[in-house]
């Protein structure tokens, strides 16, 4: 066994822990709850499992890939490290005074989430850079081994350094981490020119603070699962999926946390972006649907969209501006929530509201008979024959249906004065549609028009939701991937080695310097390539060069991708054309006479991962006989109808079963709606086809 | 297919999303920074008889009533035999739009199978619009720039070019200012283009049914929520700066059964100033301050904003007419909100937060070579900074926080790459929170000065420096506020004004107000605010009766 490849890909969530075996191409995946107190176990127990059932030894294992949510956990259940923050005498409340803005208009109670460095912990000392990077005023030694002598003796287990300017000239913030690594070398000190050097404070330092508040928590936990990873065997090298979609070293990790956050939604959309690869979709929105949430990423060329920042722990309905938005790069989604567990009631307007309260595992919904008396998503589901009650979680978790027609007619058919069934329609629908209306607004925002796109879905939830939208969406190509209920520990199996580096320089066009534009790139470039290698050794590489460019005037940039040159004077015509078919093709036009500037740059260095094998979608199919039918409500038609019940694992590629119908396997039933037919592929996903476009084939 | 009643909640739902498709079209496409940066800006979907159905939940609340009453004029001076497809109309005026010259409001009919079936429209305030600039200074409108009557900017698919040249020869940044029109009527048409595909979908053939049916909903809901006060008049009084004369605002609250109405009869007489408000303007956030005290999560409508009946004698600050100045009206409008609130604490106690900061202490700067031969090139730079919100009944009061506008601030970083300055300050006002059982919001210091080279002027627009925000229920009053200079030179609050080179401004905004006793305050909380500085150790002792 000596030559195999055994690749372990484990994603820790709030729930389950998943792992995804690759031994030679054959995957085997697992389930275990996640432990909370030992998260390292679940792993170990995870991995002692898939190597069972793939009959291996854990020493076989040549390398394994982990992505977890525990720390975006930690930040929201604010579990981090006590921490000091320092910055900029003028500037101690940037982090408290946020936006100024009340993300909620109409709430006269509004509350806005506390920093996570209260303002007693928030020290200034008095120095300055200017917007151009000089250095106005220098630190005052005495002032700063006074301040330094004062924090070590406050027992902070963490230090977090943002000062203003400082993605211009890092030398003030490095002064200061210099001067702990003298006094207290124990200490970990983490600066905002570092972990982030973006323009724009009050991002920077929300992540500098962030990254420090969790460092010291992430750094002492991959410590212990490398340590016990090795007791039992497991000796190969150990990766971690970062927020932005590639593998980074541990000890990058534990340096820059913050760039885990989202490692375990990243997974999510490498898994659907990889079957849009192989199909050769280059238009395709990912749909991930579970308990509580509903994600949407777009993918276009194979590759998940990412931005160079986020918002984490929103805590108001998931409302825009009600978390802690941070700088750090990401892959790109649009959250939701809307989920299986979201609890439906009655306004006074008599519409039907649905989330995103939701009633999590626990009662859970009312179907589950463990005492939830709400309404959710799920018990529609159930009431319109989309699930089957004995079947759930492969009967795991027996479905209730009186429960849940009492819970849908107490909450929202007696209130709305409608019937059960119409009340569980308007359930399923109202979610549908928001889903559907988050999907659209993202891909207007990325100026694109939906219809176009291709969807492909996973989680839980997906599939019984996946079809409906795509009919409001006039989406006519629908993608079901085998192994979904595990896309993100999946997913991590086919992340390349990647490292996004960032930094703030501003430049007007009309002011354009090529010798600036060069040294910058050359250093950022390095300096992804040095963490690249970390993790990969000498390996082959591609370089991809995002300038952030807006009009003048204009608030906010978009990525223009550039190429990865020397650049000489006579290119700042490149930049103007790139930029403004960047313009034009996001808004519909360009605008003459304005000026053009670039605000922040960004390098991402990968590893080239080995071409996807091209997989021709079968887009028709032969009609399979139907020897099961069961009744479901057909949500565009607004009835019941008679549907071909067929399980997954029988169908053979270019078996079409014409809907209605479902698809049933352990983890999920997929719907098959009156308009659509699905078709099994060659690589076990299932395609569903608007009928419209059959007929034109 | 027979609609049913899920059916037109789906439909409703889906204007929503339409209208927010058509805020985010024209967010992302817009120059205005306030626009962008504040969200100074309002989209909405309407029916043939120009009643507004649905409003986009982003947009700043000056604009939530005016632009609803908008339509019906665009209807009467176009003429509903003159609406033909391919149109769009709009105008600036004050009266008729939004309150300001600075604000367009662009309306475009839509059209289905060649039938009229209702109008989108969208409002923003664009970069400059000629005259003396933004600022109070004007004496008549005329100085504040130019006035579009309500006319045709595009007339069946073909853009008036003259009307496109008149604009682009009398205002300053003439290619954002239309480029913003273009982003106006572009954001129209996003909206239009979605709303085809619902009336595709649902086989509607006109919106008046949905229409009826959501302003009819939305309506009674509003209805019983006013029912549910208890009847009665109930008055407030509240003093402001004003520009050269302080101005006392004054309502009468009238609750009758399922009517409301607020009549400002006793408010002081128009200013020679910018200061002055458009009626449409009161009303929209006469209408917002009650509405988010009384029916906050009933969406915007002409069935859930009819129901708020405002009125002021016309002549009066509040009820401005033609030719009044009126350009920076957002100051006294911003104070609306809080005389209202304060009425209705008397009606329902326990829902209005005590007053705060309130109105927005924009600052509009003008840098300036100090060597006019010296090459350095003039920018114009526009902040927006909040003093702090009054304290809730159950809750603190939020510091530095935008309330009733919905705007952002831009970062100190990001504003400084806009022009030649550099802010050395931006910093909450440690005690300018007024003290109470729950404290109000604490205002903020902003340091600003020139780079070498540049003065700078500014364009004052500032409130509550004479008049504080004041508590409710033995709440104390928040902190007043102050201009100056870095070597003590008092500046005024309203008006243009140097800063000279060299020197720097200091603006202290001031804090909201305080409510319920102090002396009721949990003394752990009193000591966590002294530690943390959010209160100075005179109130702790003197307010809040804390032993050190």
């Amino acid at each position: 066994m000596t030559q195999q490849q055994a690749r372990v890909g484990v994603d820790i969530g709030g729930t389950f822990t998943d792992i995804a075996l690759d031994l030679n191409g054959t995957l085997f995946t697992g389930k275990v709850l996640t432990n909370y107190h030992q998260p390292e176990q679940a792993i170990l127990d995870g991995i002692h499992l898939v190597c069972e059932r793939a009959g291996i030894a854990e020493t076989d294992i040549t390398t394994v890939i982990h992505g977890t949510t525990l720390v975006t956990n930690s930040l929201i259940e604010r579990r981090g490290a006590r921490t000091a923050f320092i910055t900029t005498d003028g500037f101690r409340d940037v982090v408290e005074m946020r936006t100024e803005n009340r993300f909620e208009q109409y709430d006269l109670n509004l509350t806005l989430p506390t920093p996570l460095v209260k303002r007693t912990d928030r020290y200034t000392v008095k120095e300055r850079v200017s917007a151009s990077g000089d250095v106005i005023t220098d630190i005052d030694p005495s002032e700063l081994a006074a301040l330094v002598e004062r924090i070590v003796a406050e027992g902070y287990e963490a230090i977090a350094v943002g000062f203003i300017h400082s993605y211009a000239n890092d030398v003030n913030e490095v002064t200061v981490q210099k001067a702990f690594a003298k006094a207290a070398p124990e200490l970990s000190v983490s600066i905002s020119s570092h972990v982030s050097p973006q323009m724009r404070e009050f991002q920077r330092f929300n992540t500098v603070i962030a990254n420090a508040y969790v460092r010291p928590q992430v750094a002492a936990y991959l410590g212990r699962l490398v340590e016990r990873l090795k007791a039992t065997g497991v000796t190969c090298p150990v990766f971690m999926m970062h927020s932005a979609g590639g593998l980074i070293s541990v000890d990058t990790a534990s340096e820059f946390p913050v760039r885990l956050l989202e490692s375990g939604p990243a997974g999510g959309a490498i898994f659907a972006a990889k079957f849009a690869a192989s199909y050769g979709e280059n238009q395709v929105v990912s749909f991930d649907m579970g308990g509580t949430t509903a994600k949407i990423c777009l993918i276009e060329d194979g590759k998940p969209k990412t931005a160079n920042t986020f918002e984490v722990a929103r805590t108001y309905r998931f409302a825009k501006g009600s978390g802690m938005p941070l700088s750090t790069p990401v892959v790109e989604m649009v959250e939701i929530g809307a989920g299986g567990g979201s609890i439906a009631h009655v306004d006074d307007m008599k519409q039907i509201r649905v989330g995103p309260k939701s009633a999590a595992s626990e009662p859970g919904p009312a179907c589950y008979q463990r005492g939830g008396q709400h309404p959710t998503v799920t018990d529609a589901n159930l009431l319109l024959g989309r699930l089957d009650p004995d079947l759930f979680a492969g009967g795991d978790i027996p479905l209730s249906v009186p429960l849940a027609g009492e819970a849908m007619t107490n909450k929202v058919a007696s209130v709305a004065g409608l019937d059960q069934e119409q009340a569980a329609f308007g359930v399923t629908e109202v979610v549908d549609e928001n889903m559907a209306n988050a999907a659209r607004v993202h891909t207007v925002e990325n100026g694109k028009e939906i219809g176009n796109f291709a969807m492909i879905a996973f989680g839980g939830g997906a599939p019984l939701h996946a079809c409906r939208l795509c009919e409001k969406l006039s989406m006519d190509y629908l993608v079901i991937p085998p192994g979904a209920g595990v896309g993100s520990a999946i997913g991590f199996l086919n992340a390349p080695f990647s490292y996004e580096a960032t930094k703030g320089m501003y430049q007007r066009l009309t002011e354009f310097d090529p010798q600036r534009i060069n040294a910058l790139l050359s250093s950022l470039r390095a300096e992804a390539l040095e963490f690249v290698q970390r993790g990969a050794g000498d390996i082959d590489t591609t370089t991809r060069v995002q300038a952030f460019m807006r009009y003048t005037g204009q608030g906010g940039e978009i990525a223009i991708d550039i190429d990865y040159k020397d650049y000489v004077a006579s290119d700042v015509e490149t930049f103007r054309t790139q930029f403004e078919a960047g313009y034009h093709r996001l808004f519909g036009r360009t605008i003459d006479g304005l000026g053009i500037e670039i605000t922040n740059w960004s390098i991402t260095v990968a590893s080239t991962l080995a071409p996807v094998e091209p997989i021709t979608l079968r887009r028709s199919g032969k009609q399979i006989a139907i020897t099961k039918t069961r009744e479901f409500f057909d949500a565009a038609l607004r009835k019941v109808v008679t549907a071909a019940e067929v399980q997954r694992h029988t169908l053979q590629p270019g078996d079409a079963v014409s809907g209605p119908a479902v698809i049933v396997e352990d983890e999920t039933s997929t719907i098959v709606t009156t308009g659509y037919t699905v078709v099994a592929q060659d690589d076990k996903s299932m395609l569903l086809v608007n009928k419209k476009i059959m007929g034109a084939i | 297919m027979t609609l049913s009643n899920v059916d037109y909640q789906i439909m409703w739902n889906r204007l929503v999303a339409v209208v927010e498709e058509q805020a985010t079209t024209l967010i992302r496409t817009a120059f205005s920074t306030s626009v962008r940066e504040a969200g100074d800006l309002s989209a909405g979907v309407f029916d043939c008889r120009g009643r507004m159905i649905a409003q986009a939940v982003t947009g700043t609340p000056g604009h939530v009533n005016a632009m609803a009453e908008s339509v019906p004029h665009f209807i009467e001076e176009i003429g509903s035999d003159n609406i033909c497809e391919g149109d769009v109309y709009l105008t600036n005026d004050p009266w008729k739009g939004t309150g300001h010259l600075h604000d367009f409001t662009m309306v475009s009919p839509a059209f289905y199978q060649g039938k009229h079936v209702g109008f989108f429209a969208a409002t923003a305030h664009v970069v400059d619009i000629g005259g003396r600039g933004y600022g109070p200074d004007a004496n008549e409108v005329y100085e504040e720039g130019l006035l579009v009557p309500i006319m045709k900017f595009i007339d069946r698919g073909e853009v008036n070019k003259g009307l496109v040249n008149i604009i682009r020869n009398n205002v300053r940044e003439q290619d954002q200012v239309i480029g913003d029109l273009y982003s106006l009527a572009a954001c129209n048409a996003a909206g239009d283009a979605r709303l085809m595909d619902m009336m595709n979908e649902f086989n509607l053939l006109e919106l008046e049914t949905l229409s009826d049916f959501i302003i009819d909903n939305s309506r009674a809901a509003t209805l019983a929520r006013i029912a549910a006060l208890p009847d009665g008049t109930y008055h407030n009084e509240m003093m402001v700066d004003g520009y050269e004369a302080a101005v006392d605002m004054r309502v009468a609250l009238t609750i009758a059964g399922d009517t409301l109405l607020a009549d400002f009869a006793g408010t002081s007489g128009p200013s020679k100033f910018g200061v002055n408000v458009p009626m449409v303007y009161t009303r929209a956030y006469a209408c917002y301050g009650l509405k988010c005290a009384i029916a906050p999560d009933i969406p915007n409508n002409t069935g859930s904003l009819k129901p708020f009946d405002v009125t002021a004698p016309e002549g009066c600050i509040l009820n401005a007419p033609h030719p009044a100045p009126v350009s920076v009206r957002h100051v006294l409008g911003h104070f609306v909100p809080d005389v209202v609130l304060g009425a209705l604490h008397k009606c329902i106690p326990g829902v209005s937060p005590a007053e705060g900061a309130s109105a927005l202490w924009n600052v509009l700067l003008s840098a300036r070579p100090t060597d006019p031969t010296s090459g350095l090139r003039s920018s114009e730079i526009l902040m927006f900074n909040s003093g702090g919100m009054g304290a809730r009944a159950t809750l603190d009061g939020l510091s530095a926080t935008a309330f009733p506008s919905g705007v952002s601030t831009m970062s100190a970083e990001a504003t400084e790459h806009v022009g030649p300055l550099t802010i050395w300050q931006k910093d909450l006002l440690e005690g300018s929170g007024g003290s109470g059982e729950f404290r109000g919001g604490l205002g903020q210091t902003i340091v600003i000065s020139a780079n070498e080279g540049y003065e700078l002027y500014f364009n004052a627009m500032f409130d509550r420096i004479q008049f504080p925000a004041r508590g409710r229920e033995q709440g104390k009053n928040g902190g007043v506020g102050s201009v100056m200079l870095d070597d003590g030179t008092v500046l005024k609050g309203k008006g243009r004004q140097l800063i000279p080179a060299g020197r720097k401004l200091i603006l202290q905004l001031p804090g909201g107000g305080g409510y319920g006793d102090p002396k009721k305050r949990p003394e752990a909380l009193v000591r966590a605010d002294l530690e943390a500085g959010y209160i100075t150790q005179d109130q702790a002792v003197n307010d809040y009766c804390l032993t050190l």
